[in-house]
């Protein structure tokens, strides 16, 4: 990624989605920036232009962040057409505007998906997700409980091929990148996690139908097998889930305990 | 308007009782459990609990309550509580499990502890911090976080700032991600189970008092604005420090101080507000625009070199600077720990290299901590293995490749020792308000050892808490108070008179333009290096601009909606309130100790100069009114099993 355009301020045409909290529709709304400079993050460039729509007494735009360090899974727009933008593995809040040519045109929307209703403007309702994990994205123990850390000793690779799957930050824009609006990497990530662990197994069957039935009940679609999820993920999550879960639940289902 | 003399300020001695257990240390924790009353396991559903904060704190608080039976109600100012700022902690947790067999013991982390926290902590609270450290890692390990491990299967450990021994256990760069993965677990699980009530998208902005005691919240709902009322037996806050005074810091941009600050209004004293950790490796400011700043691991200082030329304003590129002309300052000045000092040490050698003229890069405010030499030494392989993805993330934020040069860091924000005072039972002053994690002052003195964040606030919430609150809860008739309480309405309305007055302001310039100024008012004179006239002369500019705030800032929109401009002014405007109370914290210790460098008091080297006669102790602050006037109470320290000396990391 290299600089473009040099290193002087540059300026950009925004089309933002603003859409008022609770209105059926919304619309694009062309803005104008200037002054930003190329190391600034995207979401400076709005703060930027938020803080001007304030000097001149229009509302700002709603939209999302928090750790802006590409962990907490808080931030994500649709930025030309894809989820958190247009290079692979950053999140929305890590993208530096040296990546979009000084005098472009940008367009960001909310992540869309039938189980993500609109709140206003950029920010969308992802409780789905949290509902999903409340049916078993844990393992069931409660604190005090816990044997020795090094009794069960875990092979590096497991542990590591885990962590892969941990790593998801639950930010939704697998779902907002699939034509179906489908969780299944998200799920997937997370029941592979406990099924690679000895921790997860006792609870494996369960968690895996428990969450793929929640999954179902909130609206999220099936997998179109597209793989714009991995695409999208900036955690980097593998496709590879998706075959896990699935296998997982195949296990559990036919009852092969 | 001038700044208080520091003499005129009232003291009150012997007001606070830290109801910290005499005799033998090591079994003091033992002891205290015993002596402590405890509910009646059928009783304790009939006790609801406010926890607000879903963090490493929060939520190993709110899940362990409710597993022990009593209702919970858990607010996050997040739309999940996984996004808590516990999320970004990187580098690790520490434990004196002792697994590399390189002589750690229980009494080594507490006796580093102590030590790292130049001998300004509590010796109870710490040594049960380091005790309940082991239990904090199989916690973990029980619940599926998926800690690096050896090829045979059992825990690796790294090493971390200011120790000799491996302790710190780690999950890749993610390990405050994969903790808060675990403890967010075990609430949804007591969500699921309808023990814990979560109420997503809300900020707490007032403590409701009954008879003295905290039996409730108010807070604003961020999607529809409505203002709501929550009763309980108890109230726990843990909502985290309140680094982002300082604007730039490595805190979420949401982080605030606006729970703490409203409950210290509401009688709550403030203890060591400025015990402010600023780190020394983050990646540097690169313009003004900049929201936040972007910590690179603690960690890294295991392989990582740290230099400058040994020329001043040298502007050659590093990899032209031969060896033999590069100050490793730290290596030279601390032979024994190397680049492993502790955080203060090390920011501050950074910050006194570059006031020399040593520095580096675009605008010299930054030294390079280089790889060069791991990576000749172990491959690149196990450098990406290590740090792989902190190398990504400075890649992305710099457009420089860090395996092929050196990062260029320099210190910034961080961490906030100071917080609510609380006793040994981790409650405040008030009675019934418990305030655990970062959000509290107790385990870490004028300095935090690296890795010891996640341990403390995991030790609070999982082990502490859960017992002491049963003390307190054990006393009293369980719930008497309703919503419909007068105290409510006050506290309600003292709100909706905030929300009003910053809605009707209509002026010219934006909370975000004033808090940046203060916070490079609060970096030059209330960070690294600290003087009495800087610091009288920032506390009038500090009253300036809060002045400049309340008659000149615009805020638009409604307050029946979600509004983050208003959300965001409501907490700058406790900034400006709380950044006086820093800067007159700094002003009236006439010592230096850890990461408090008053300029007066140094050696010759630049090294902190206590003055134990006069200031071994916890100075907890109490509104009265007038912000330039609180009242200050002393809590002496007492050293029975550390041997109170001067550090030396040479």
């Amino acid at each position: 990624m290299s600089a473009q355009n040099g290193t002087g301020p540059r300026s950009y045409k925004l089309k933002v989605w603003r859409q008022p909290r609770g209105a059926a529709a919304g619309k694009l709304v062309d803005y104008e920036v200037a002054g930003i400079d190329a190391n600034m993050s995207f979401l400076e460039m709005f703060d930027q232009l938020n803080d001007s729509l304030l000097k001149r007494g229009e509302e700002p735009v709603a939209i999302e962040s928090d750790c802006r360090e590409g962990i907490c899974g808080t931030c994500g727009v649709v930025i030309d057409g894809m989820a958190h933008g247009p290079i692979p593995n950053v999140t929305t809040c890590s993208l530096r505007m040296r990546l979009f040519p000084n005098g472009s045109t940008i367009t960001v929307e909310p992540f869309r998906a039938k189980a993500f209703p609109i709140i206003k403007d950029l920010i969308v309702d992802r409780s789905a997700m949290d509902r999903i994990q409340r049916r078993g994205g844990y393992v069931s123990m409660n604190t005090g409980s816990a044997p020795e850390a090094n009794a069960i000793p875990i092979p590096r690779d497991v542990q590591e091929s885990a962590m892969d799957s941990a790593a998801c930050i639950q930010c939704g824009a697998c779902v907002a990148a699939c034509p179906n609006a489908a969780a299944h990497l998200f799920v997937g990530a997370r029941v592979r996690q406990f099924a690679l662990l000895p921790q997860g197994h006792p609870e494996r069957n369960e968690r895996v139908l428990a969450m793929v039935e929640q999954m179902d009940a909130e609206g999220f679609g099936d997998c179109s097998n597209h793989g714009e999820c991995e695409a999208a993920c900036p955690k980097a999550i593998s496709i590879e889930n998706i075959a896990a879960m699935r296998r997982e639940y195949l296990r559990a289902a036919v009852g092969k305990r | 308007m001038n700044a208080p003399a520091i003499g005129q300020l009232e003291v009150v001695d012997g007001s606070l009782d830290a109801k910290a257990p005499g005799g033998d240390i090591r079994t003091r924790w033992d002891r205290h459990r015993f002596e402590m009353k405890l509910v009646n396991p059928a009783n304790k559903r009939k006790y609801t609990v406010i926890v607000v904060g879903t963090g490493l704190a929060g939520g190993s608080a709110a899940a362990s309550l409710a597993e022990l039976g009593y209702n919970v109600l858990n607010f996050c100012i997040h739309d999940s509580p996984r996004r808590a700022h516990s999320v970004a902690a990187q580098g690790g947790i520490n434990a004196a499990k002792n697994y590399p067999n390189d002589g750690d013991s229980v009494w080594r982390l507490f006796y580093d502890t102590i030590k790292g926290g130049d001998f300004r902590a509590r010796e109870s609270n710490v040594y049960r911090l380091a005790q309940l450290s082991m239990n904090i890692i199989d916690q973990c390990v029980a619940q599926g976080v998926p800690f690096a491990r050896e090829y045979g299967g059992l825990l690796a450990n790294r090493s971390f700032g200011g120790a000799q021994v491996s302790r710190t256990f780690y999950a890749r760069g993610q390990t405050g991600q994969q903790l808060l993965l675990g403890c967010y677990g075990s609430l949804m699980r007591q969500l699921e189970q309808g023990r814990v009530k979560l109420f997503p998208r809300r900020e707490m902005l007032d403590l409701v008092l009954v008879d003295g005691h905290a039996r409730g919240i108010v807070c604003r709902n961020l999607v529809d604005g409505k203002l709501e009322r929550y009763a309980a037996d108890a109230v726990v806050v843990a909502t985290g420090g309140y680094s982002t005074v300082y604007y730039l810091s490595t805190n979420a941009v949401q982080s605030n101080a606006t729970a703490i600050w409203r409950c210290h209004k509401r009688g709550a004293l403030f203890a060591n507000p400025s015990f402010m950790q600023i780190h020394p490796t983050c990646i540097p400011q690169m313009g003004e625009g900049q929201s936040k700043l972007t910590l690179m691991s603690e960690s890294l200082r295991n392989d990582g070199r740290i230099w400058v030329p040994k020329k001043q304003a040298d502007k050659r590129a590093p990899k032209d600077i031969p060896d033999s002309e590069r100050d490793y300052f730290l290596e030279r000045r601390y032979p024994a720990f190397g680049n492993l000092v502790p955080r203060d040490v090390a920011s501050r050698a950074a910050k006194q290299m570059c006031d020399q003229g040593y520095g580096v890069g675009a605008t010299g405010r930054a030294v390079y901590l280089d790889f060069a030499e791991a990576i000749g030494r172990l491959g690149e392989n196990v450098v990406r293995d290590r740090y792989g993805n902190l190398f990504d993330m400075y890649h992305e934020i710099t457009d420089e490749n860090p395996y092929k040069a050196p990062m260029q860091i320099y210190p910034a924000p961080h961490y906030t020792m100071g917080g609510l005072w609380v006793d040994y039972n981790l409650m405040s002053t008030i009675p019934g308000l418990h305030v655990i994690g970062e959000a509290n002052f107790s385990d870490h003195g004028a300095n935090r050892l690296g890795a010891s964040a996640l341990m403390q606030g995991l030790a609070d919430g999982y082990f502490v808490l859960p017992y002491t609150i049963g003390n307190y809860l054990a006393s009293m008739t369980p719930g008497k108070v309703k919503e419909d309480h007068p105290a409510f309405g006050e506290a309600e309305a003292n709100v909706v008179g905030n929300v009003r007055k910053l809605l009707s302001l209509k002026g010219k310039t934006t909370a975000r333009e004033l808090h940046w100024k203060l916070g490079r008012l609060m970096f030059d004179h209330v960070g690294m290096a600290r003087n009495a006239k800087g610091l009288v002369e920032t506390i009038d500019k500090i009253r300036a601009l809060r002045a400049e705030f309340w008659e000149n800032v615009q805020v638009e929109g409604s307050d029946q909606d979600v509004n983050q401009a208003l959300e965001y002014a409501g907490r700058v405007a406790d900034y400006f309130e709380l950044a006086e109370l820093i800067a007159i914290d700094a002003l009236s210790r006439d010592e230096s100790c850890g990461c408090h460098l008053r300029e007066e008091h140094q050696t010759e080297e630049g090294e902190a100069v206590r003055d134990d006669a006069s200031y071994s102790y916890v100075a907890a602050w109490e509104y009265t009114g007038d912000f330039g006037k609180p009242r200050l109470h002393r809590e002496k320290l007492e050293f029975e099993n550390v041997h109170l000396a001067t550090r030396n990391y040479k």
